[in-house]
């Protein structure tokens, strides 16, 4: 069997990336307090201190550090996201996740040393874009975007050095990563703009009699009964009348689960698995690092014997966005 | 209690409720700001985050108990509030376990949302913030007999 992924796991907080380093993660990702990260919500994310503070505890424990700057640069404003590489650097964090090719130049030249991943922004699908990258920017990984299936995915790493690393659990972020302007239809702002989609200053949950009704700026996107699992506020993820049926048009609010494939995932040779969630809690954090990590111990140590538990199941359908799971693109027929 | 204890799920039967509503609700309003005092005497609430609770006003309602408790945070400190006169801009509510297991670090506010078992209504941003700010505490000395490993 090849060599097991690095299992990579979300940390917004101190106390997050402590809860992924105790609960077995190879790594963390987190950003800074401010729209360089797609992840800019209130109260959210790490300033130097916390930061220096993260990647003490993580060093310490032999687990790399990884730092997303993975919004793209405003017109204007392109300074701010070179600083925010610069200080990554001066921090000694262990790789930067860039998405922007300009930003990926940037820290090329300036900063030959250090270790650059390719985020899933980038839009990367195939291996001709991620040689590319490689070849102009020297990137050691790429994220690959959640559209590919298992068949595609093996395809791209047959091509290519470049390390690979693939989702393997989380809330779903349809289509086109990196290029989605959904947001931005409802209220004028979107990931790539302002590093959040679906800014909590434009949702609107509101306590009906029966049903709760969530607005994105006014626009109705989904309503739910008493005793229906509720979504995130995004318009992928949200219920529209087409030719007369109302239903979930674009993406139902589910989450990727990859135990199922687990040993299809290592046996192509991907490099580490990514969990999504730096909105989450450190209670989020805790429940799947252990349960991937658990499974991933399991299929290291069982090889052709490995199956999935239904406890990680349960651990993992309890956390998951409208409490349902997904393989997503992975076995999807069509392409 | 063994090493590995944790607050199941539970709902507290509807005379307890029926009670609760019938006491003065003052006293949950104060011990909770008590306790939102201490944390920010500890330095353990973020400075530039507190910033946007001024003059809000909060409701935190336990379904199964009946109890409520409304409280403002103005001057640097959290305030009880005992006969709100406007709707509060962030309110909660849960069952009495829901809160529990909250507090806990045992469940994500996110899951207990999508479950249905947390109830956020108001100012969606304010709500935000505080999440994260709880989530980013580092609780020092208060860690939770309830919760071994
Ligand atoms: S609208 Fe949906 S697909 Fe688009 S960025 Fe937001 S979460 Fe992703």
């Amino acid at each position: 069997m090849p060599a097991l992924p690095d299992l990579v796991c979300p940390a917004g907080s101190l106390p997050a990336l402590k809860a992924a380093v105790d609960n077995g993660a190879d790594a963390v990702y987190l950003g800074y307090k401010n729209d360089t990260n797609a992840r800019n919500f209130a109260g959210l994310n790490f300033d130097p201190k916390t930061m220096a503070d993260g990647i003490r505890y993580a060093h310490a424990k032999g687990r790399e550090v990884l730092l997303a700057i993975n919004t793209f640069p405003q017109a204007g404003r392109v300074a701010d996201w070179q600083r925010a590489v610069d200080a990554a650097v001066d921090q000694g964090v262990d790789a930067i996740i860039l998405a922007d090719v300009g930003l990926l130049d940037y820290a090329r030249n300036r900063h030959p040393q250090q270790r650059l991943h390719l985020s899933v922004q980038g839009s990367a699908t195939s291996y001709e874009a991620i040689n590319f990258c490689q070849r102009e920017f020297g990137i050691r990984r790429a994220v690959l975007p959640r559209v590919l299936t298992l068949a595609q995915v093996e395809n791209v790493i047959r091509n290519t050095t470049v390390e690979i690393e693939v989702f393997g659990f989380g809330s779903l972020c349809v289509m086109n990563e990196g290029r989605c302007w959904l947001s931005s239809y409802a209220c004028g702002e979107s990931p790539n703009t302002v590093g959040a989609c679906s800014p909590a200053k434009y949702v609107k949950w509101d306590k009906k009699p029966g049903a709760m009704e969530t607005r994105l700026n006014g626009v109705l996107i989904d309503r739910f009964g008493d005793d229906e699992p509720a979504g995130y506020p995004t318009l992928c993820k949200g219920r529209f009348e087409v030719q007369g049926e109302t239903y979930y048009a674009l993406e139902e609010p589910t989450s990727l689960n990859v135990l199922s494939i687990l040993p299809d995932i290592v046996k192509i040779g991907v490099s580490a698995i990514k969990v999504e969630g730096r909105q989450r809690s450190p209670a989020y954090v805790t429940q799947v690092t252990r349960t991937l990590r658990a499974a991933l111990d399991s299929l290291a140590a069982g090889g052709e014997r490995y199956h999935v538990k239904p406890a990680w199941q349960a651990e993992l359908a309890k956390v998951s966005e409208g409490s349902q799971a997904t393989l997503g693109a992975y076995n999807r027929p069509w392409r | 209690m063994t090493s590995n204890f944790t607050i199941p799920k539970f709902r507290l039967p509807g005379f307890v409720a029926a009670l609760g509503q019938k006491l003065p609700q003052w006293p949950h309003a104060v011990t909770l700001t008590l306790g939102l005092n201490a944390a920010l005497k500890m330095g353990l609430l973020p400075e530039g985050d507190l910033a946007a609770l001024d003059d809000k006003l909060f409701r935190v309602r336990v379904h199964d108990t009946g109890g409520e408790a409304s409280f403002t945070y103005r001057g640097g400190l959290f305030r009880p509030v005992f006969r709100p006169q406007r709707e509060p801009d962030l309110a909660f509510a849960a069952n009495l376990s829901a809160y529990l297991q909250l507090l806990a670090r045992q469940e994500d506010p996110d899951t207990l949302f999508f479950s249905r078992e947390l109830e956020i209504t108001g100012d969606t941003e304010l709500g935000l913030i505080v999440k994260n700010m709880l989530d980013a505490v580092e609780w020092p000395q208060l860690r939770l007999p309830l919760r071994g490993h």
